[in-house]
């Protein structure tokens, strides 16, 4: 009976292009900022919105976007970090809300796309696509700064916000089920090492 | 067994935290265990360590090779039963990344356990770690654990490789059922 009614609110939001917004986003990133891109689809859009040393793409490990984002936050603390993370990795780890918010990293932005589906394995439905309200358990893991992007103009906005002020930010999206045209280069250990580098962890090895 | 004595004999998890220190091991991620109880206790009290509980040992994990790739060296606290969730993020970040993601682990389900489940649980263990080809030593006497930590760590991280120790009831007591009197 309920089962059949549970439509939520947040569903009745704009739909919007992951390829867009994540365009959008690396635009915005003027300061080396870090971006590590969740398994399946996030990264791969990520990949697609152009090359920077910057990002670091998940090959698996599915729910550890945001995990893997905090941690680069505690080592670097000066350096803003991304997390992007599809809403079904989230749900499979969304006790990682809790832990950063008692935490409380500044320098930390975590981003969600929702498309109500695992979308990569078939498009099985996920429960944000109808009773899970993802900024609604954001919150109440104590995140305050959780935001809906209603638009393309209030996510920049929120991007905005997110890159000038404390955080943490939790943002999240509702987005189609566009397939991405780019495909993650494959190769981990090219990935973590750019990605050392890009963050000046480590320097391309030559003879003194 | 568990505390320091007054000769001045370190305890186990002094030894543990010292040698963490030595390397410059700075993040400590755990979910909570009874046997580590007093490493995680000491690792708190120390200003050096940033340390804090995680909600999953997989999230332990993501949390410190993070802070690897930015530069900063971590180690997972955790239980047999916490390293049985592991193998997908071990096989799927820690060892294609090539990630020295350093776990102590404390062995339950051996010597006297009273639980069968964390029995089976403990019998995965080290067939998992093998078949991931991760480098393990087992800890079971007070006088090799500053030798094993320390080159387990320097290892890890000249080899990029993860590596665990795992701390057997020889070592730390272990946990034993209360027995109705
Ligand atoms: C632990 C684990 N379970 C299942 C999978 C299979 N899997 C890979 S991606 C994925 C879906 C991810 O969904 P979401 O995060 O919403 O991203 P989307 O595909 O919708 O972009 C699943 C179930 C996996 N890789 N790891």
């Amino acid at each position: 009976m309920a089962g059949n009614n549970k439509q939520a609110q947040h569903n009745h939001r704009k739909v919007m292009s992951r390829a867009d917004l994540s365009k959008r986003l690396v635009g915005k990133l003027k300061n080396d900022e870090a971006v590590i891109g969740g398994i399946g689809w996030t990264n791969f859009e990520l990949w697609g919105a152009g090359f920077r040393p910057q990002n670091f793409y998940m090959l698996g490990s599915m729910g550890l976007a945001f995990p893997i984002a905090h941690g680069v936050a505690i080592a670097q603390p000066n350096r803003r970090v991304f997390g992007l993370e599809g809403d079904g990795s989230l749900l499979m780890q969304i006790g990682a809300l809790g832990t950063i918010a008692s935490r409380g990293p500044k320098n930390l932005v975590m981003i969600v796309w929702d498309n109500g589906a695992y979308q990569i394995t078939g498009g099985q439905p996920s429960t944000s696509a109808t009773v899970a309200d993802l900024v609604g358990l954001a919150r109440a893991s104590g995140l305050e700064k959780a935001f809906w992007a209603d638009d393309e103009a209030h996510f920049d906005k929120l991007i905005d916000r997110s890159l000038s002020e404390d955080g943490p930010f939790f943002i999240a999206a509702k987005i189609d089920s566009q397939k991405p045209a780019a495909t993650t280069h494959r190769d981990p250990v090219q990935i973590r090492e750019r990605f050392m580098r890009g963050l000046g962890v480590r320097k391309e090895p030559h003879a003194l | 067994m568990n505390s320091a004595d007054p000769n001045g004999q370190r305890a186990w998890y002094e030894i543990v935290r010292d040698v963490l220190k030595e390397n410059d091991v700075r993040l400590v991620t755990y979910v909570p265990d009874n046997v580590l109880s007093p490493l995680m206790k000491a690792l708190h009290e120390d200003p050096f360590f940033t340390t804090f509980c995680c909600t999953r040992e997989e999230e332990a994990v993501g949390i410190v090779t993070g802070a690897w790739m930015g530069g900063m060296l971590g180690v997972v606290l955790m239980q047999t039963s916490g390293f049985a969730t592991l193998p997908n993020a071990l096989a799927s970040l820690a060892v294609p990344y090539q990630i020295p993601l350093l776990m102590i682990i404390s062995e339950r389900g051996s010597l006297g356990e009273f639980n069968l489940g964390q029995a089976m649980v403990c019998r995965t263990m080290r067939p998992s770690l093998d078949s991931m080809g991760i480098e393990h030593h087992t800890l079971r006497r007070l006088d090799e654990v500053a030798f094993i930590v320390d080159r387990t760590i320097s290892q890890a991280v000249s080899t990029q490789a993860p590596a665990a120790l795992i701390l057997n009831a020889l070592l730390t007591g272990g946990k034993v059922e209360k027995k109705e009197k």
